[in-house]
């Protein structure tokens, strides 16, 4: 996986001492870099066992749960931040974690691979699921099933009546400004309720 | 097993420590003096930071780890949790485990011998609650020089201490682990513990709770109690997958014989209960648990009554357990993060019900010992010195169930 990419983005938007929520935290790398570097105080969110025990090697304060199930351990505006990285395509109920995640941020930071990317595009183009480094799984044993491209996020922010406050588009780690939902591989995005 | 067991912590020796200063209890009476029995395993270090506090719940007692030199097979009810090598590491950490007041293994409790009267307290042994433990227990840590515990932790009943310890010391305490237990007892569980304790007010060998004096033993209800209590520390599903409908003869007798093998172990843990447990005991424990209610005083606002609490927590549950379910813990959750504190939640995945907090599950040890180092970390205790050895002690059940049920 190339979280690593969105990490260092979505790291430099985090001020010092935010107080931060990361659904689907993983093994808690994020929240341990924000502790580090930041300052930042908060909670992951994590389903598997076996990520949480993660998590809890790394440092960070987790909590087991399914995000799919709503936020109800959580007040509204209780956090600064409520980070969504590379979880999106693997949730049913985008549409009720994004609510969630604006009842429950100041803002909210989501990052998904990008559909769109050329690559991804030259596969179906040639008859086959896309492969690639942001979607490393056969289409037969793939978490992933709500896939989007950069245009389609916007259009369920706005669907939500959420503000985009920046749109980034990255390829390895690098931000692609020409043609970005077809060349970048990675859309991170940042918004807030209405 | 003992010496030989590189991850036992050897033979334990209890300690006894007597308290002068009167006990203002919760319930408006005084314990003009008192004694409590405890056992440590570890070494304090220099700075006194590495202390780590076993709060019992129900019927346990201050033997949490190790065996006696002179009764090898007793070992401590928490011994797979606590030892160089395990979850809690005795190789980094001072562990004390302490009998509570109101106990009946030693700790000045119902059973013992009222100084006024030369006599068995009985029924006038005063009620104790939760509070009143922890504050025994913050003058037992002023006698044995610790400041502020590096953990308090204890499952069901003993989890309510732990988090009671934050709210009144909470600068004395760093981490609290609250595990399988909850803010206050349901309905369900209050009435579980009523029809315990009528069980045993109405044997006639009671005698008011001064059953000492009659020279008498209120077996039959203590052994209905606990029979009552074990069904419900244990799940549905466990309890049917161990005994099923297995009886005794292929035919059945047509009596009232004992003729399942349910039947025949409920009575066996019963009768093996009632020999060794104080019945003014188990009433007190049972109402501690029913009073245990943190959020009474702001009004049923748990988070409110956890803006005190300085301390972090680790809060677990297990699936199965229908005593003190998840969603018990999860209140706890959403009220320790509604009130700022930092807090890891685990929900494990074990069959047993309620009495998991006691056994051998690895991916409850496992998470339990990356919390424990990182405590280790903090304090500056180092690295693991033996190597953590998960699930070394192979859980054969029945043994289980039978040689640490005095846990809960």
């Amino acid at each position: 996986m190339n979280r690593r990419y969105d990490f260092a983005l979505i790291s430099s938007w985090i001020p010092e001492r935010s107080r931060v929520l990361d659904l689907g935290c993983g093994d808690g790398e994020l929240l341990a870099g924000l502790a580090a570097t930041r300052n930042v105080t908060g909670y992951g969110i994590e389903i598997d066992p076996a990520l949480v025990l993660a998590s809890v090697k790394n440092g960070v304060s987790v909590i087991q749960d399914d995000i799919e199930s709503g936020l109800e351990t959580f007040a509204r505006d209780s956090f600064d931040f409520v980070i969504l990285s590379q979880t999106l395509q693997a949730v049913r109920n985008v549409e009720g974690v994004m609510r969630e995640m604006l009842r429950v941020g100041r803002e909210g930071i989501v990052t998904f691979p990008n559909f769109g990317y050329w690559r991804h595009r030259l596969d179906i183009f040639g008859g086959h699921m896309p492969v690639s480094r942001t979607l490393p799984h056969s289409w037969y044993d793939t978490p992933n099933i709500h896939l989007c491209t950069v245009k389609d996020f916007e259009d369920l922010c706005r669907k939500l009546g959420a503000v985009i406050l920046d749109e980034r588009v990255i390829h390895e780690g690098r931000q692609v400004n020409f043609m970005p939902n077809l060349l970048g591989s990675l859309g991170v995005f940042r918004f807030k309720e209405k | 097993m003992g010496d030989t067991d590189p991850r036992s912590v050897g033979a334990a020796t209890a300690q006894r420590a007597g308290f002068l200063e009167p006990l203002i209890l919760k319930a408006g009476k005084t314990l003009a003096s008192y004694e409590l029995v405890y056992e440590t395993y570890g070494t304090l270090n220099a700075d006194r930071s590495n202390a780590v506090l076993v709060c019992h719940a129900l019927s346990g007692n201050h033997h949490v780890a190790g065996y006696y030199a002179d009764d090898p097979g007793k070992i401590g009810w928490w011994d797979n949790m606590i030892g160089p090598g395990k979850p809690i590491d005795t190789d980094r950490f001072f562990v004390i485990g302490v009998n509570n007041l109101g106990g009946c293994h030693g700790s000045t409790g119902p059973s013992s011998i009222d100084r006024a009267t030369g006599k068995p307290y009985g029924a006038s042994f005063p009620l104790v609650t939760v509070e009143d433990w922890v504050a025994s227990q913050a003058r037992l840590m002023d006698r044995l020089g610790i400041e502020r515990l590096a953990a308090a932790i204890g499952g069901s009943l003993g989890g309510m201490q732990a988090m009671q310890w934050t709210l009144d010391f909470p600068d004395r305490i760093r981490h609290a682990f609250v595990i399988a237990a909850a803010s206050r007892l349901s309905t369900q569980n209050i009435a579980f513990n009523d029809v315990a304790r009528m069980a045993i007010v109405s044997d006639p060998d009671f005698h008011g709770g001064n059953f000492h004096a009659h020279k008498a033993i209120p077996a039959r209800g203590l052994k209905l109690a606990r029979m009552l209590g074990h069904i419900t520390y244990l799940s549905e599903d466990l309890l049917g997958e161990k005994f099923g409908r297995e009886t005794k003869r292929d035919e059945y007798g047509y009596n009232y014989d004992v003729e399942f093998e349910i039947e025949s172990y409920l009575r066996y843990q019963g009768d093996k209960f009632a020999q060794v447990f104080d019945a003014n005991t188990y009433l007190i424990m049972t109402k501690a648990l029913d009073y245990f209610d943190p959020a009474k005083e702001t009004g049923g606002d748990l988070a409110r009554a956890l803006s005190a609490a300085r301390a972090s927590f680790f809060v677990c549950s297990f699936r199965s357990d229908w005593r003190f379910p998840p969603a018990r813990s999860r209140e706890l959750v959403k009220a320790m993060v509604a009130s700022g504190r930092p807090v890891t939640y685990a929900e494990i995945d074990a069959p047993h019900g309620h009495d998991a907090f006691l056994l051998d599950n690895p991916s409850y040890h496992q998470i339990v010992a990356a919390y424990f180092d990182n405590i280790a970390t903090a304090i500056g205790a180092g690295p693991r010195r033996t190597a953590l050895a998960i699930g070394g002690a192979e859980l054969e059940e029945m043994r289980g169930f039978q040689g640490q049920r005095e846990g809960t």
